[in-house]
């Protein structure tokens, strides 16, 4: 079976990406993918070689035949989402759930099928990645998930990889509760700060929900001790492993604006080689896993 | 858009997550007399962490959801098969509906020959009211194990106010959250690090406020890390930097304490005054 672990954080910005992608670096026989369709920046550390795009229909948008409208405006009227304007149709704002086609009495309005976005199989130096990019302002960020996800097992199958690496995006709705649905494991990674503590309790009570099971890694622990306290205390009441901490270092900038990993940038960095421990837990903790 | 003689609606959005736009947002509502701030990053909502409000009103936020009355039912299948979201099935003897996956459109209930759907309100989340030295607050709190935040936006912003100075506090991002919150606005600061991340998502969220049509400016935050590659980026597109805040392992401290840095700072009042008088006169200029 392969095993998806997700790097995910509740609140953004929190260090994410450059901790999935130093875990792309260090792991070995593992498939890449990219969930946060929304905003994706694994590509800038991985930079991928892009094999395979497709468009992404998952949806559709209603068309309005202004030649057979009357501007009766009964689409106008039950159109939930304030969407129609004959013989407009604001796309943006469009879900595309047929009520306007439906009661047109002159069969005036159409739907047909919307691109979502773009989805991409490519090849890095630490393995095959796919990814994606919802259009701006779409809203089926959890069904780009899901297909993303769905894609990368197929890949790690076929290739016989054990595991998937998920960079995930910030927040609990939609794009969050498909990436994390299923997962053997959830790495959170977040910052000794209020806001940083206040969404990390939200998205681990989305993921007991799940029954995902969740390991922390906090981040800048060193930019507030008490805080970083707070957030240990939390996770020992609750029995969540944390897998690590990492003080807050300028290397993780400078090795993003070089588009490098941290492993590759300076291999004998000291985040490297606590990243390299937690990795060889998370290793474990997916061995015994059943 | 027009709301009023005296009205104005500035979202602080960013793309990547973390730049500091609840930072921006919060310190900015503090700098002005008067002013109104809400949260519609719903998902995880931050503007309370600073402002640590009490006396705190609170109301639910719901949604439509169909309700099949079994005893009228003929198990046509009529509903699932119109549901584009596939929230309904109907099997031989039971019709379940998936509350959480349903879009609220009401197309079930309309297209139901036996009148058996009926709708009901489904709590999806709450929106906070409070006020906090001078600053009104409303922020909106998405239930754990929602997908759907646009709801709970809509009714966060249903709260806005005529004649008078509203923040929006926007989630990231670039999906349709992004777009709710950011549509009505009349200006929209984008806050950013001069990180590649900063930059890439930068890029992105200035396509959707362009397609928006809402005019624009930057904040480039955390300036003295990163590269310059940002700020070349914006002369050539002739974007303004409204404002550029240092990185300051003070602010980040004050920042994981909950404390807003003009309290400490008491420099960047003046600043963010400037800044807003700045966008005041471009909106003004615009109408």
């Amino acid at each position: 079976m392969t095993n998806e672990v997700a790097v995910i954080s509740g609140k953004g910005g929190t260090g994410k990406t450059t901790i999935a992608a130093a875990f792309a670096a260090i792991a070995s026989n593992i498939v890449m993918a990219d969930c946060d369709v929304d905003a994706p920046d694994l590509h800038i550390l991985l930079q991928p070689n892009m094999e395979k795009t497709e468009e992404f229909i998952s949806s559709k948008i209603a068309l309005i035949d202004e030649g057979s409208c009357t501007y009766c405006n009964l689409c106008q009227t039950h159109c939930r989402f304030d969407a129609v304007d004959p013989p407009d149709i604001n796309s943006i704002s469009c879900e595309g759930c047929g009520v306007c086609e439906y009661i047109c009495p002159e069969r005036a309005i159409m739907m047909r099928d919307k691109v979502s976005g773009h989805i991409h199989e490519s090849s890095t130096h630490f393995g095959p990645m796919v990814h994606a990019k919802l259009l701006p302002g779409e809203g089926n960020s959890g069904k780009l998930v899901t297909e993303v996800r769905k894609r990368s097992v197929k890949f790690a199958e076929r290739l016989g990889n054990e595991m998937v690496l998920i960079d995930g995006s910030p927040g609990i709705g939609c794009p969050v509760i498909a990436t994390v649905s299923g997962l053997q494991l959830g790495i959170v990674v977040t910052e000794p700060t209020l806001s940083g503590i206040h969404d990390l309790k939200r998205v681990l009570d989305l993921m007991k929900q799940l029954w995902v099971r969740p390991a922390i890694i906090i981040n800048k622990y060193d930019i507030n001790l008490d805080n970083s306290r707070v957030i240990e205390r939390f996770c020992l009441d609750n029995s969540i492993e944390i897998l690590g901490k990492l003080p807050f270092d300028t290397i993780m900038t400078e090795s993003m604006i070089e588009g490098m990993t941290l492993p590759e940038y300076s291999p004998k960095h000291n985040l490297v080689k606590s990243l390299q421990r937690m990795w060889k837990r998370i290793e474990n903790m997916m061995r015994m896993n059943p | 858009m027009d709301h009023g003689r005296d009205s104005l609606i500035v979202t602080i959005a960013s793309g990547k997550g973390g730049t500091g736009k609840t930072t921006v947002a919060v310190n900015l509502a503090l700098s002005l007399n008067h002013t109104y701030l809400f949260d519609c990053d719903v998902e995880e909502p931050n503007v309370h962490t600073l402002l640590h409000p009490r006396n705190v009103t609170s109301e639910e936020v719901t949604v439509l959801t169909p309700e099949v009355d079994h005893n009228l039912c003929t198990f046509c299948r009529k509903c699932s098969e119109f549901c584009q979201f596939n929230a309904i099935f109907v099997g031989k003897t039971n019709v379940l509906v998936y509350d959480k996956i349903c879009h609220s459109c009401g197309g079930c209930a309309l297209i139901c020959p036996e009148s058996a759907i009926r709708e009901r309100a489904r709590t999806v989340g709450s929106i906070k009211s409070s006020k906090v030295d001078d600053v009104s607050l409303v922020y909106g709190e998405l239930n754990i194990g929602e997908p759907m935040a646009v709801p709970v936006i809509k009714a966060v912003k249903a709260h806005i106010v005529n004649n008078a100075i509203n923040i929006l506090d926007a989630p990231p991002g670039t999906s349709c959250t992004v777009i709710e919150t950011v549509q009505e606005s009349d200006y929209v600061v984008l806050v950013t690090e001069p990180t590649p991340f900063g930059l890439h998502d930068l890029m992105m969220t200035i396509d959707v406020v362009n397609r928006i049509g809402v005019p624009y400016g930057v904040v480039i935050n955390r300036s003295t890390i990163g590269n310059d590659n940002t700020a070349k980026f914006l002369k050539e597109k002739r974007i303004p930097i409204l404002m550029e805040i240092p990185f300051e392992k003070r602010i980040a401290k004050l920042y994981s304490r909950g404390i807003p840095f003009v309290k400490e700072l008491t420099e960047y009042r003046e600043k963010l005054q400037e800044m807003m008088k700045s966008i005041q006169e471009i909106v003004n200029n615009d109408k």
